[in-house]
């Protein structure tokens, strides 16, 4: 019964991770550029959830949607006015100027609302279904139907609407794209939009079972990284199977092992998952 | 001679450390003490709450106030033993690093020439800050890290005011005796603590207590700091079942921790949190709710109106808007004791401070924190610190126990959230 417990949660949390990484595979399969201040736009996003509730006292059907109008206009602006600037500079640049945003973002927040944690009401988390013996949060159960939903319509998006036709074809060769009439720019803000928005998905419903502070995407975000690697740079659907299989290792193992040495365990099967098959669970080779 | 863009731009520039040390000279009446706390990082709502205290207690040592007289320092202007010199406060910022603390520690020292340093909270970061001040000869006071391997360094420039390891596991160990006589199964303990140099030094000496008492720990479950997730780990208790589990977190764990608790429906009867973590005034603003009648050692309670705890705790209220933590009190009175021993020296050289340290003899009555007083043993460590348990009810901890100093009753189990 532990062990079917134990599973349940594991997947659980590989649903949190695959929900905080689908928007950096995005962005990263579309533009080959890492954002790290990807931890800091999930982090916004709590703070969002958080602003929403305590001043408009609204519940997740109003903060969540909210929360992913408002990272959309963020990661269009962040294209336009950095992104698209440092593309044409060395990958270095690229790498320090997103990890600069995050640390921007963060001192930002701190300065704003303090370094103290803060919380959602704890009646927000919702309740605990409870069958057959297991217990799930409602919220995570929403968090993970969320993970799923948006994994299926990014993956449609991309690969059945002309929509994704076009990102793939920038994504692709960007000078041909431009040939037949599709704006890389557009395409690419878009991009960014959408990757940011589901970074504001994430961190809004993740803000109803865990705490807020400026720091938060730090301990959220680094195995998304992982998760984002091990499933294939880009690949969408690779990034959720990631995530569950991540989830599950580290819950097995915390039981098993021991908590403290958990991250030990993932990190050492994730290295042995790139030596066999270095481009991913599901990448192209 | 032309005067170029650059030379407009360049010579004030130039000119900047001479009026530098000009500024400096005309104050160089100001006694400067480094201040090393975790201001940003993942600690920073405990340092935030630190650097509060200080800057409260500076302000009060360096103005007149009778009011507090008992208290050293409070009824004059400044440290009269040094012609009213005020005391300046140096911040710098630790994070949550022992790499940085060092260096600010170096830097404080060797740039900023502070005459003492105090900090640094988490004790990680107070064992390397404090073994760049032992290389240079300068006097470190800590007020709040309890990793008990800090005074067994045979340091000579270290001194410490806080109870440590070995008294809270005594505190805690005896409370439990204390409860099983009441008749509440108390053998079965459980330890859940990260790997930090704090928890890991806190545990080990529990077990080791314990296991002194033929009480060995029963159940021991060490985790990363910082972590996602601790479902795995709450399983475990559920399924051990002990009769009283105690945390040694840091304050996101513990958070993490009680809401993880109460989707997994499980309360351990008896719930000590070891103080840090279940101190942070946000610990108790998130999950308070959730967290009603845990249990936490404490050695600063508001106490009787008039008292001086009072008094400071009505000071620091208006200033931050929050109840005194015991975290922040505990430092406070670290820099009392460094700031008393530098008037009392009467100098700023570093032998006449720590002769003055080590001949420190503070009663209860001149200190606003519920220590039998402080006096330094050969290895620094204060022989007079004492805590004692406090209980979550409402939004405030009521010390519980030991009875002959309880404002509260003492509510068990554990009753967690309704």
């Amino acid at each position: 019964m532990i062990l079917v417990q134990l599973v349940a949660d594991g997947l659980l949390l590989g649903a949190v991770y695959a929900l905080l990484s689908s928007g950096l595979t995005l962005i990263w399969g579309m533009m080959n550029v890492v954002n790290f201040a990807h931890g800091d736009f999930v982090m916004l996003a709590m703070y969002i959830a958080f602003v929403a509730v305590t001043f408009l006292h609204v519940g997740p059907a109003v903060f969540v949607p909210l929360a992913a109008l408002m990272l959309f206009g963020l990661g269009v602006g962040v294209y336009f006015a950095l992104i698209r600037h440092v593309m044409r500079g060395p990958m270095l640049a690229q790498i320090l100027s997103t990890f600069g945003l995050g640390i921007l973002l963060r001192y930002m927040v701190f300065w704003v609302f303090s370094a103290n944690f803060v919380s959602l009401p704890n009646r927000m988390a919702g309740g605990v279904l409870a069958i057959a013996g297991l217990r799930l949060q409602d919220s995570r159960l929403l968090a993970g139907l969320m993970a799923l939903l948006l994994t299926v319509g990014l993956h449609l998006m991309l690969t059945r609407t002309a929509f994704g036709s076009r990102l793939l074809a920038v994504a692709e060769d960007r000078t041909a794209a431009m040939l037949v009439g599709i704006r890389p720019d557009a395409m690419q803000a878009l991009a960014w939009g959408i990757g940011a928005a589901c970074a504001g998905v994430a961190g809004a419903l993740i803000a109803l079972f865990f705490y807020i502070s400026p720091l938060v995407g730090d301990s959220l975000v680094l195995i998304a990284f992982v998760t984002v690697c091990l499933g294939g740079f880009g690949s969408i659907p690779g990034a959720l199977v990631a995530g569950l299989a991540i989830g599950v290792i580290e819950s097995l193992s915390a039981w098993f092992i021991g908590a403290a040495w958990q991250d030990v365990v993932v990190f050492a099967l994730f290295l042995l998952a790139l030596w066999l098959r270095p481009q991913g669970l599901m990448g192209k080779a | 001679m032309t005067l170029s863009r650059r030379t407009v731009l360049v010579a004030p520039a130039l000119a900047l450390p001479a009026i530098l040390r000009v500024s400096a000279a005309h104050a160089a009446a100001a006694v400067r003490i480094g201040a090393i706390f975790p201001l940003t990082g993942a600690m920073a709502s405990a340092g935030d709450a630190i650097r509060s205290g200080v800057e409260l207690l500076v302000d009060l040592i360096n103005t007149a106030n009778p009011n507090l007289a008992p208290i050293p320092l409070m009824a004059t202007a400044g440290l009269p033993r040094l012609g009213g010199a005020k005391v300046e406060i140096v911040f710098a910022d630790g994070q949550n690093s022992p790499a940085v603390a060092q260096s600010d520690a170096l830097r404080l020292i060797t740039q900023q020439h502070v005459v003492a340093l105090t900090g640094a909270y988490q004790s990680g970061n107070t064992l390397t800050a404090s073994a760049v001040s032992e290389r240079y000869g300068i006097p470190f006071v800590n007020g709040e890290s309890v990793a008990t391997n800090l005074t067994t360094r045979g340091y000579k420039w270290f001194f410490r005011t806080t109870p440590i390891g070995p008294d809270i596991a005594k505190l805690y160990l005896d409370f439990l005796a204390s409860v099983q006589k009441s008749g509440m199964k108390t053998s079965k303990i459980a330890l859940v603590h990260d790997t930090s140099e704090y928890g890991v030094s806190v545990a080990d000496t529990i077990k080791k207590a314990a296991a002194e008492r033929k009480t060995p720990v029963a159940l021991d479950v060490a985790y990363t700091n910082g972590t996602s997730d601790v479902s795995a780990q709450v399983l475990k208790l559920k399924q051990a079942a002990p009769d009283a589990a105690i945390f040694i977190s840091y304050t996101s764990d513990a958070i993490l921790f009680m809401k993880t608790m109460h989707v997994q429906n499980y309360k351990p009867p008896i719930l000590i949190g070891d103080d840090s973590g279940f101190s942070d005034p946000s610990f108790i603003t998130t999950v308070g709710s959730l967290a009603q009648g845990v249990l936490d050692r404490s050695a600063f309670v508001p106490g009787k109106p008039g008292s001086n705890a009072a008094k400071i705790n009505a000071l620091y209220k208006k200033k931050t808007g929050r109840e005194l933590d015991d975290t922040t009190a505990r430092s406070m009175t670290g820099l009392l004791v460094l700031c008393d021993a530098i008037n009392r020296a009467g100098s700023t050289k570093p032998d006449a401070i720590r002769a003055a340290l080590g001949a420190t003899d503070l009663m209860p009555a001149q200190l606003f924190i519920g220590y039998k007083g402080i006096k330094f043993n050969a290895q620094g460590q204060n022989i007079l610190a004492s805590a004692l348990m406090v209980q979550l009810d409402g939004t405030e901890y009521q010390a519980v126990w030991p009875s002959d100093q309880a404002s509260a009753k003492l509510v068990l189990p554990f009753k967690g959230w309704t």
